[in-house]
């Protein structure tokens, strides 16, 4: 691999109290790549990403973001490092006391001084991305699950960053809004040439746009690698998560 | 002036960081990335204004790198050249950039209208509308609502969970005994201590029992506690029902075929009820007893004389009263805290404002009540 590491992770390891979720972690994802993380609900996906995200500290092993050790890190790099990716929540994490075209603005006034005119500019753009300008004026409350995880991610990307993790932004959305938000995505991997890292079940959308995928299982990666290698895997669990596309084919 | 328009001239963006304006052509050149879009939208339409030409060309060949920022201030800068009467294009530009345009490019953005403001009058009459329609007609609703249920509830135990009533009971009163004690006995002790020097000069001694007995048992008593209650349950009733509501649990109540006010009011109004006449009765003999001290230490009224004097002065019509008085409070503070817990909008954010909106609402209804008790039973 001649390509740029922007994620590294050696040997990670957690646990809550006595639980152990993650023993040895290894994988890396590559620049300009999306790479999608699998593997059981409640096998540790959203714990690794907690950890890559700097919300947990890394105690054991050792973990890189953009070239940067996080496990020794002062809250200086820490956050010059938050200023470089977007974070898109499980739960869609908005601001309930904001309106959605606040909600996305805010990175954008906290970090740099644009005039106000301009950053509703930018932010109505960003939301006509995820196809959410009707929404503007509207209160997290007042919006669908499927409107939430559009704004959320609109207020992900709106400082272009280099690096988007996103945590299942596919669950609960419908088949033409996850084909548009993939669409998105694939878009700004290729035209900004941003990394992404994915954690998804939608087997559909990791075929559209998956480069790379890691599968996390009984506390370390059980596969790691290209979406091709992965759908000839000879790994049994990720044989049979992709034997769902097999029954699929029958129809045909 | 056309051979004006041919001289080369320079915009500076920022240190070392210059744009070239030849042939009516702006060469953009560099990067256009957020931390230069400020300057870029600051500087470049002031001077391109001065410039006093018609029809401007930015040219984008010598530009290397752009981000969403960029393009926005991009066409931002298109926009304001256009109402000061410039026209501006856009012109070249590399593979990459030009994608990078095309997926930022700017949506209609959608026209919305501000609403016309309504005029004083109006505001006034729409707040007075709204506060009879929405509060009062709201709350004598839900009471009447609560107290039908409670009402035919009484000996049906099956709507509500098992040992829900003492579950609460203990959360409302019995928790709430030692603060209202205490408190009691220190308002007791401090209204004889006041009065003392007072009575001292006209010899009046004794009427330190009738002045403490009466205030705790007619006024302060029964206020005390309702208002530590009010502030302990009201509003954890508030935060209670409102966080249901924001989680949707009460709507798992309602499609499980459970009325809420039956399943979640209702023993809180049965708990409180019940309770609240015990905690005054506490407050009552506990402000006595501080009146006592009080009176022991500064008046020499030896605890003989003050329980003889007392016999004499306390009253059936008090405990009527006060028996009263915590059934009617019991029922403000519940019915205000839950009015205002379903009455919760917008997450997680509007839980505290309900909350504290139901405790000052609910002291205040106390307070009230109080008034028109007293000259009731006056
Ligand atoms: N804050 C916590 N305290 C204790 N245990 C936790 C905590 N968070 C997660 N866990 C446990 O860690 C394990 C992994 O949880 P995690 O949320 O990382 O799973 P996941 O792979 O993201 O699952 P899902 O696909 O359902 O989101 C689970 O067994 C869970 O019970
Ligand atoms: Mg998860």
């Amino acid at each position: 691999m001649s390509k740029e590491k922007v994620i590294e992770v050696k040997g990670l390891g957690a646990s809550y109290d006595e639980l152990v979720v993650l023993s040895d972690v290894n994988f890396s994802a590559y620049k300009g790549d999306i790479t999608v993380v699998l593997g059981a609900s409640g096998s540790g996906k959203s714990t690794v990403l907690n950890h890559l995200l700097g919300l947990y500290p890394v105690n054991k092993g050792f973990v890189s973001i953009l070239g940067k050790d996080i496990s020794n890190i002062t809250e200086k790099e820490q956050l010059s490092l938050y200023l470089q990716m977007g974070v898109f929540y499980q739960s869609g994490a908005l601001l309930n006391s904001m309106t959605v075209g606040e909600n996305v603005a805010l990175p954008l006034k906290q970090h740099s001084n644009l005039p106000d005119s301009l950053v509703e500019e930018i932010v109505y753009m960003k939301l006509g991305l995820v196809n959410m300008q009707h929404a503007y004026h509207y209160f997290p409350s007042e919006l669908s699950g499927g409107m939430l995880k559009r704004a959320a991610l609109a207020r992900a990307i709106v400082m272009d960053p280099p690096l988007l993790f996103c945590d299942e932004p596919g669950a609960g959305l419908d088949p033409i809004s996850l084909a548009s938000l993939d669409e998105l995505i694939i878009n700004l991997q290729k035209k900004l040439g941003i990394s992404v890292l994915m954690v998804t079940h939608e087997v559909t959308s990791i075929m559209r746009i998956a480069d790379r995928i890691v599968y996390l299982e009984n506390g370390v990666v059980a596969f790691e690698g290209s979406l091709k290698n992965a759908l000839e895997s000879n790994v049994e669990s990720v044989k049979h998560f992709f034997s769902v596309i097999d029954e699929a084919d029958r129809f045909k | 002036m056309e051979n004006n328009n041919s001289k080369e001239r320079y915009i500076a963006l920022e240190k070392d960081f210059i744009y070239r304006f030849q042939d009516n052509t702006l060469f953009l050149s560099r990067s256009l990335l957020l931390p230069q879009t400020i300057w870029f939208t600051k500087k470049i339409p002031k001077e391109l204004k001065s410039f006093k030409v018609k029809n401007i060309i930015l040219n984008l060949d010598e530009l290397q790198d752009i981000d969403s920022a960029g393009v926005m201030a991009l066409f931002h800068l298109k926009d304001k050249l256009r109402k000061s009467g410039i026209s501006a294009r856009i012109e070249g530009g590399s593979q990459s950039i030009l994608e990078k345009i095309e997926l930022f490019s700017p949506g209609q953005l959608p026209y919305h209208e501000t609403p016309l403001k309504p005029g004083f009058l109006e505001r006034t009459g729409n707040a007075v509308s709204h506060f009879f329609t929405d509060f009062v007609f709201g709350f004598i609703t839900l009471a009447a609502d609560v107290f039908y249920w409670s009402v035919s509830d009484i000996f049906r135990s099956r709507s509500r969970r098992k040992g829900e009533i003492a579950n609460q009971a203990v959360l409302i009163g019995v928790n709430a005994s030692l603060i209202v004690i205490f408190l009691s006995f220190v308002i007791g002790l401090v209204i004889a201590l006041q009065s003392s020097g007072q009575l001292r000069t006209f010899g009046a001694n004794i009427y330190i029992v009738d002045l403490t007995v009466i205030a705790m048992m007619s006024q302060m008593g029964p206020l005390i506690t309702a208002i530590l209650v009010a502030g302990r349950s009201g509003s954890s009733i508030a935060a209670e029902i409102a966080t249901m509501k924001v989680t949707a649990e009460l709507n798992a109540l309602k499609t499980m075929g459970l009325n809420p006010i039956r399943f979640v009011v209702v023993p809180k109004l049965y708990a409180c009820l019940i309770t609240m006449p015990f905690l005054i009765i506490f407050a009552n003999v506990s402000g006595i007893l501080g009146g006592g001290v009080a009176a022991y230490i500064y008046l020499d009224i030896t605890p003989e004389i003050f329980i003889n004097r007392m016999g004499t002065v306390m009253q059936n019509k008090d405990l009527i009263t006060g028996f009263v008085k915590s059934q009617v409070y019991a029922s403000l503070i519940v019915l205000t805290g839950s009015f205002f817990g379903f009455r919760v909008v917008r997450g997680a954010e509007g839980v505290g404002k309900v909350t504290t909106t139901a405790v000052v609402v609910a002291i205040s209804l106390v307070i009230l009540a109080d008034s028109i008790l007293g000259l009731l039973f006056y």
